[in-house]
């Protein structure tokens, strides 16, 4: 079981209709599976294959990650502010990675 | 029958890429025509629909220093309503090992189309930005773009 450091940011305050950015970033080698290592074999590959998010319970966003993600992922999408509630990012990766995290957001 | 297997594709040499590296620093590469490889990532992703080279803009460096972390925005031109949305954009690149970056799902519940993030790049080539609207046509932008320090040689 693999658990990373995620950071998901969002303003903290929004209007009602407003679209606001949401940014996610992953603390996450993404070893690529094409790099030598030291031993000059192939460095077995470590990626996050898939992040969902959910806006109380509904998807609004998900993306599909490939190698050619930089290591340390960093993600923005926008997100249209309708009413206050949980953004819930869902995190798949090799290794057996599968974690969960939520973000408050408030409009008002 | 002690046939050798057929090599996946021709490598070019070490000395070649010395020299295409070089030159690539001279010498912008025109828009060149995608790799088989690329072209076959964007048929998956098209389904072999036309494409239409509008609507969305792929916001890359021209030059980048660094291709560990070369920083990326795609902004396509949507309503972004029930009726008339993004529903995925892919960035693609013709000389990676391996021709997918990204793939980003949208819905009217985004309210704008535009999506940041930082990849990487092995050597200087043109990157694809595609997106997919709701009325099932499919929309692209590619950009040239030249790679100093190239991901992979270096670890990150």
């Amino acid at each position: 079981m693999t658990t990373i450091r995620a950071l998901v940011r969002l303003p903290a305050m929004a209007r009602a209709g407003e679209v606001i950015e949401v940014r996610l970033l992953l603390q996450h080698p993404m070893e690529t599976g094409f790099r030598p290592g030291a031993d000059g074999r192939t460095v077995p590959r470590n990626i996050v294959r898939r992040v969902e998010a959910t806006f109380d319970g509904e998807r609004v966003f998900a993306a599909d990650l490939f190698p050619a993600i930089a290591a340390n992922p960093y993600l923005a999408f926008p997100l249209r502010a309708t009413k206050s509630g949980t953004l819930a990012v869902s995190i798949e990766g090799d290794n057996g990675l599968s974690q969960r995290e939520t973000a408050v957001l408030t409009v008002g | 029958m002690n046939r050798l297997p057929a090599p996946a594709r021709a490598q070019p040499g070490r000395r070649a890429l010395l020299i295409a590296g070089a030159c690539s620093v001279l010498v912008r590469p025109a828009l060149a025509s995608p790799s088989a490889a690329s072209l076959a990532a964007i048929a998956r992703f098209t389904g072999g629909q036309p494409v239409r080279d509008s609507r969305v803009v792929l916001g890359v460096d021209a030059v980048v220093e660094n291709g560990n972390t070369v920083p990326l925005t795609v902004t396509v031109d949507s309503p972004m309503t029930a009726a008339d949305h993004v529903q995925r954009i892919a960035v693609l690149t013709e000389l990676n090992p391996q021709p997918e970056v990204l793939v980003f799902h949208l819905g009217p519940a985004s309210g704008r189309a535009v999506v940041a993030t930082r990849m990487r790049m092995a050597q200087s080539q043109t990157v694809t930005a595609l997106a997919q609207t709701s009325d099932g046509r499919f929309w692209r932008h590619r950009v040239d773009v030249v790679v100093a320090l190239a991901a992979c040689l270096e670890a990150p």
